[in-house]
């Protein structure tokens, strides 16, 4: 593996037991994602989409394969150092935002600094993450206070807080109308341009898919051949 | 996460929903206030009973006819001669007065108004011994007891419940058991005692009684024996030199003593253990409702858990360990129970600063005292309680998986 490679997946299993029955989710996927690259992942549903993206993202261990990112094995370790490479290397983007409620969205963005540990500076990161993402206005806003689109704005600002190797986002613009959407779109890819930051965007909105340089198709836990 | 932070998150979060956590918390508030009213409760009458016991006489004992268990055959009576030999202050240097009595309980009228009493047949030195003085009027002198005069001294409660009032009633006439009597005064009040008033009570010339009231085939015999010690100190002594006289006067054998003597300090210890047992069994029925609330604690944090699913995901995505969540959990459960009981603190003591207002305004010295220790105890204990419930809970917030507790709806 190069060091160019902040993400390379080595025959990657995963097995799902619904009671009796073993689910494949997937059947053996290998690929490669270089820094800096922009990445989506199609596939129709039941294809291995979220699975690869649970994988990717550290939520989930493989039953099988290989899984180094940004150089690190990862598909071994234990639950706390998942957890902490999540914190320090992944930044999530949902569909559904999931912010904290009531907290302001200052808050929200400084979570992942909490969890790492840091005692200083968090407060100017986290706006610091804000104004990267134009909400240098809502900082004390709450999530009800903010339309659909702020709000995934600050759910993006919370993942770029930690400065991560990658950026996974799972439908960014799925509860968004189109507009939005575009605008949502166009931040993350200037994120990536400005930053360097890696993205992988998971998708079924073929017009997303053509915004980003790479596709990864998948189909019944295959990768579908280019 | 720093832990400031963890108790403010907390805070909030129990404050984002106030009608839940409030209701909550009230298992714990009734239980600590329970608890903390209760103890002081037992305190009170303990603190009570002690001071009743030392309001009967200083330095007294008691000699009672019969053992220590009913083992013992041919009890002897105590006599009028046995108190003499008691009084002797060669054989009983320790001893300062003696004083024997004779009661028994009779129907004491005035009017149409009738009263069941204790009567007392008494020599004048009961009224030292006893520390008993008169509101008016006088008390038995040497001459009552030759001339076996019919002369009563009345208590303030036996005389509210034959006059209607405690005054001015010297030289009124009263029958005892149908027989008359003169009030030769009203006996000053001693205040209400848990073993029953000790101003219901009639006092007579014990020759009077001997004669009139009281049949008893040895005609010099006595109920109950009233020593004085000449100190505090010297009741153990006293205790030893009136079980020798009598033991010789009776010979009884030894360890078949067919009398008791029984000191104050003996009275103490045993209603210091019965209120000991009372305020055990009060404390343990407010520690169950202590436990009930620790379990609507531990309900209302699965409930919690179960719909902050998504957001315990959410944080083990951004990178929360296993003991964050736990901590995060631990910390509102605690919280809250703490809150609780420090709201049961307050409520338990306003419950037994109420319970002492009623007992004045009935007339019974009671203080409930709510003590430090009480206080410390209910702090701790429902702090421990929430922490105890929320293990469960914040276990099972922990335990999730990240990519479940995503998904949840």
């Amino acid at each position: 593996m190069t060091a160019d490679n902040v993400i390379e997946v080595r025959d990657l299993v995963k097995t799902y037991k619904m009671g009796e029955v073993e689910v494949q989710a997937l059947r053996g996927v290998s690929f490669v994602i270089q820094r800096g690259e922009v990445v989506s992942i199609m596939g129709p549903s039941g294809s291995g989409k979220s699975t690869i993206m649970n994988m990717l993202g550290c939520l989930d261990r493989p039953t099988s394969g290989e899984y180094y990112l940004d150089g690190v094995e990862v598909a071994k370790m234990a639950d706390d150092q998942l957890a902490s490479v999540r914190n320090r290397k992944v930044g999530f983007v949902f569909q559904s935002f999931n912010l904290l409620s009531r907290q302001t969205a200052t808050f929200n963005v400084e979570l992942p600094l909490r969890y790492a540990g840091a005692m200083e500076g968090r407060r100017a990161k986290a706006e610091d993450a804000l104004r990267a993402v134009g909400l240098e206005n809502r900082m004390t806003h709450r999530p009800t206070e903010l339309s659909g689109g702020q709000q995934q704005r600050v759910a993006i600002a919370r993942a770029i807080v930690n400065n991560p190797a990658i950026i996974m986002a799972d439908e960014p613009t799925g509860n968004l109308d189109s507009r939005v959407g575009r605008e949502i779109m166009s931040l993350l890819l200037n994120l990536n341009k400005d930053r360097g930051t890696t993205l992988i965007i998971v998708t079924h909105d073929p017009s997303i898919a053509d915004q980003t340089q790479r596709v990864i198709r998948l189909r019944d836990g295959l990768l579908e051949a280019a | 996460m720093n832990f400031t932070q963890t108790l403010f998150e907390a805070l909030e979060s129990i404050a984002s929903n106030k009608l839940r956590s409030g209701l909550t918390v009230l298992g714990i508030v009734i239980g600590v206030a329970a608890v903390i009213a209760m103890l002081a409760v037992g305190n009170g009458a303990q603190d009570s009973i002690t001071g009743s016991i030392s309001g009967i006489g200083t330095n007294l004992l008691f000699v009672f006819r019969g053992g220590a268990d009913d083992s013992i055959r041919n009890v002897k009576p105590l006599t009028l001669q046995d108190a003499e030999a008691l009084a002797d202050p060669f054989a009983a240097p320790s001893v300062a007065a003696v004083s024997p009595v004779l009661q028994t309980n009779a129907e004491v009228s005035y009017g149409g108004e009738v009263t069941t009493t204790t009567i007392t047949g008494a020599l004048p030195s009961y009224f030292p011994v006893r520390n008993l003085n008169v509101t008016e009027g006088e008390l038995l002198t040497e001459e009552h007891i030759l001339g076996r005069a019919s002369v009563a001294l009345i208590g303030t409660e036996t005389a509210d419940a034959l006059f209607g009032r405690h005054e001015g009633l010297t030289g009124e006439t009263v029958r005892i058991a149908g027989q008359p009597f003169r009030i030769l005064g009203v006996l000053e009040s001693k205040g209400g005692g848990s073993f029953g008033s000790q101003d219901d009570v009639v006092i007579i010339p014990l020759t009077s009684a001997q004669t009139r009231l009281v049949r008893r085939s040895n005609a010099d015999q006595v109920d109950v024996i009233f020593v004085q010690a000449v100190s505090a100190e010297a009741v153990p002594q006293a205790t030893q030199e009136i079980s020798d006289i009598l033991r010789q006067r009776h010979r009884t054998e030894i360890g078949a003593d067919d009398f008791t003597v029984f000191s104050q300090q003996d009275f103490l210890s045993t209603a210091a253990s019965i209120t000991g047992v009372l305020t055990i069994f009060l404390g343990g029925i407010a520690a169950i409702s202590l436990l009930v609330g620790g379990i609507g604690i531990m309900n209302i944090m699965l409930v919690s858990v179960t719909e902050r699913t998504r957001e315990i995901g959410l944080r083990k995505a951004l990178g929360a360990r296993r003991r964050d969540i736990l901590v995060q959990f631990l910390t509102e459960s605690s919280l809250l129970s703490l809150i609780g009981g420090l709201i049961g603190i307050g409520l338990g003591w306003l419950i037994a600063y109420v319970v002492g207002q009623v007992a004045a305004a009935t007339g019974t010295v009671f203080n409930p005292r709510v003590g430090v220790d009480a206080i410390l105890l209910a702090t701790i204990f429902s702090a421990a309680v929430g922490l105890f419930f929320g293990i469960y809970p914040a276990n099972r917030a922990a335990g999730l998986e990240p990519v479940e507790a995503l998904r949840y709806e």
